[in-house]
């Protein structure tokens, strides 16, 4: 379960980003967060991992006020959380393998099991059997996959996607779209943000509005 | 337990990977580090052989204690019995008047000695003190000199002495040299590790929003640091060892021409762990100090 308490949060150059945003996500649920550019959104999904801190108010991640976590246990929330932002952030230098491997050498996984899982995932996202494969050269929607493959590979509870479809084709985002679905089904809490609702109005998601750093919908 | 020895050996892996993605700037790194440090290496070395030719040219320093020519048998008896109840003193031996004059008449100097009317060496003793204190050296000789019935006490420990002031001085200048070019160590390896953070940033803002921590982050660093300052070890042991072979066969003819024989040894295995166990340390410090400074920065939170 994820509480968003009142949160406000105002940016170094005085840009407020959020201003008082309260909401709850229970588990298993599929959450789809829609608002203009520059309304908010990749301002409240990096909340949940603590990339930023809020200003005011409180996040809670079943019952942990995360908002305040100290800084040295914050890497172990985030070995629980998927993300996928909006860059993909793959390691260019890395082939498709390594770089759905990183998160089990961080938590210092056995690598013999960890190939196993690497194979599982890439399976998982379409992309079997393409590990010795390098980033550059794939498809933009082959890199996404990629990402999202980086993100299940822990087996997190919680997966976030910051516009996981932003620079895709329909064909292409509507794929997308099925895999982040299918995840839900499978029992991970899914949140996206999304410029296109619509990708997702067929599983008829619990759905978050944003306009100008305020909950429009889907709040309290 | 396994795990921590993974994430190590992971790290140790990634060192040397980067290490090995760059041999140009590698080498030349260990090339500076090597070099900076043969210099005190070198030096300690020198100083080392120095010490074992002094003790070996001369053996132990001697005390020469002369009796007066009108001492009394009962002085003489005093000074012997003085000499066996002292424990600074090794071993003493008395030189009687007559076995002073056989020993120069042996010597061919009896021409020069047979013109005077009678014997005018006196008794001695040679005493061989314990151990090399020159000041304890000094403060023996003072006794003997008060003892009555003694004319006169020789201590030839004034080289000793001065060898020691010059060896202590050596010592004095290898340390400020090692410490200066432990220095300029330590700020090579935090400019290498200052260039690896640069380029390495994807990877490690990457690695953060995944969930490594800082140690995870900087272990690679540390093992890099380490490495290369092990690397510059290896570089400055082999050049210490290529001089002193160089060296080897021309300070042992010179050593014969004053008819000793001297053989210049290199660096033994304590010392060789000595100088590749600083430099490791070394390239470590330089590595934590350029990780603390330029990982700071970009702390989430
Ligand atoms: N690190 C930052 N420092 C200062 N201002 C920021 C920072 N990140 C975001 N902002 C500002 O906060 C506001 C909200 O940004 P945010 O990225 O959350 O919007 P968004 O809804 O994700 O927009 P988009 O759809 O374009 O991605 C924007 O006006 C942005 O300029
Ligand atoms: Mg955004």
């Amino acid at each position: 379960m994820i509480t968003f308490e009142a949160v406000a949060k105002r940016y170094a150059g005085g840009y407020t980003a959020l201003a008082g945003v309260s909401f709850e996500i229970r588990h298993g649920e599929l959450v789809v967060l829609s608002g203009h550019s520059g309304a908010g959104k990749s301002t409240l999904l990096k909340l949940i991992p603590v990339i930023e801190r809020p200003t005011a108010g409180r996040v809670l991640i079943n019952g942990q006020e995360v908002s305040a976590m100290a800084r040295r246990a914050i890497p172990y929330l985030r070995r629980n959380i998927g993300l996928v932002l909006q860059e993909s952030r793959l390691l260019y230098d890395r082939s498709v393998f390594d770089n759905v491997m990183l998160p089990l050498v961080i938590t210092g996984h056995p690598p013999r099991d960890a190939a196993k899982r690497v194979a599982a995932a890439l399976e998982r996202v379409g992309l079997g059997g393409r590990e010795r494969e390098m980033p550059a050269g794939l498809s933009g929607g082959e890199q996404q996959r990629v990402a999202i493959a980086r993100a299940i590979v822990n087996r997190p509870s919680i997966l976030i996607a910051d516009e996981p479809t932003a620079h895709l084709d329909p064909a292409y985002a509507h794929d997308i779209a099925d895999l982040f679905r299918s995840f839900n089904s499978a029992g991970v809490t899914v949140v996206i943000s999304t410029h296109d609702a619509s990708l997702f109005a067929a599983s008829q998601p619990r759905r978050l509005v944003l306009h100008k750093g305020l909950l429009v919908e889907g709040g309290e | 337990m396994t795990n921590w020895f993974y994430l190590h050996w992971r790290a140790f892996a990634q060192a040397c990977s980067r290490l090995l993605a760059q041999p140009l700037s590698t080498a030349l790194s260990a090339l500076v580090v090597g070099i900076a440090l043969s210099l005190p290496a070198g030096g300690y070395l020198v100083l080392d052989n120095i010490a074992g030719l002094a003790r070996g040219v001369s053996g132990a320093p001697e005390i020469s204690v002369f009796m007066a020519p009108e001492a009394a048998a009962a002085q003489v008896r005093a000074v012997r019995q003085k000499l066996d109840a002292d424990v600074r003193v090794a071993r003493h031996r008395f030189v009687p008047r007559d076995e002073a004059l056989a020993q120069l008449e042996r010597a061919g100097l009896g021409d020069v000695l047979g013109g005077l009317a009678s014997n005018p060496l006196p008794d001695a003793f040679i005493v061989v003190p314990l151990g090399e204190d020159p000041e304890l050296f000094d403060a023996l000789a003072g006794e003997l000199r008060a003892l009555s019935g003694v004319a006169h006490v020789q201590l030839d420990s004034e080289w000793v002495k001065r060898l020691h002031a010059l060896l202590g001085l050596g010592k004095t200048a290898v340390l400020v040299l090692a410490a200066l070019l432990g220095v300029a160590l330590v700020i090579v390896t935090f400019n290498t590790i200052r260039l690896q953070i640069l380029t390495q940033r994807a990877e490690i803002e990457v690695s953060r929003l995944l969930g490594a921590t800082d140690l995870f982050i900087c272990r690679p660093f540390y093992w890099f640091g380490c490495l290369q300052g092990l690397l510059g070890g290896l570089v400055a042991l082999g050049t210490v060892w290529a001089v002193v072979q160089a060296l080897r066969a021309p300070v042992q003819g010179l050593a014969e021409t004053y008819g000793t024989v001297f053989v210049l040894s290199g660096p033994q295995a304590p010392e060789a762990a000595a100088i590749l166990g600083f430099a490791a340390v070394l390239g470590w410090m330089g590595s934590a100090i350029s990780v603390r400074r330029h990982l700071a920065g970009d702390r989430p939170g």
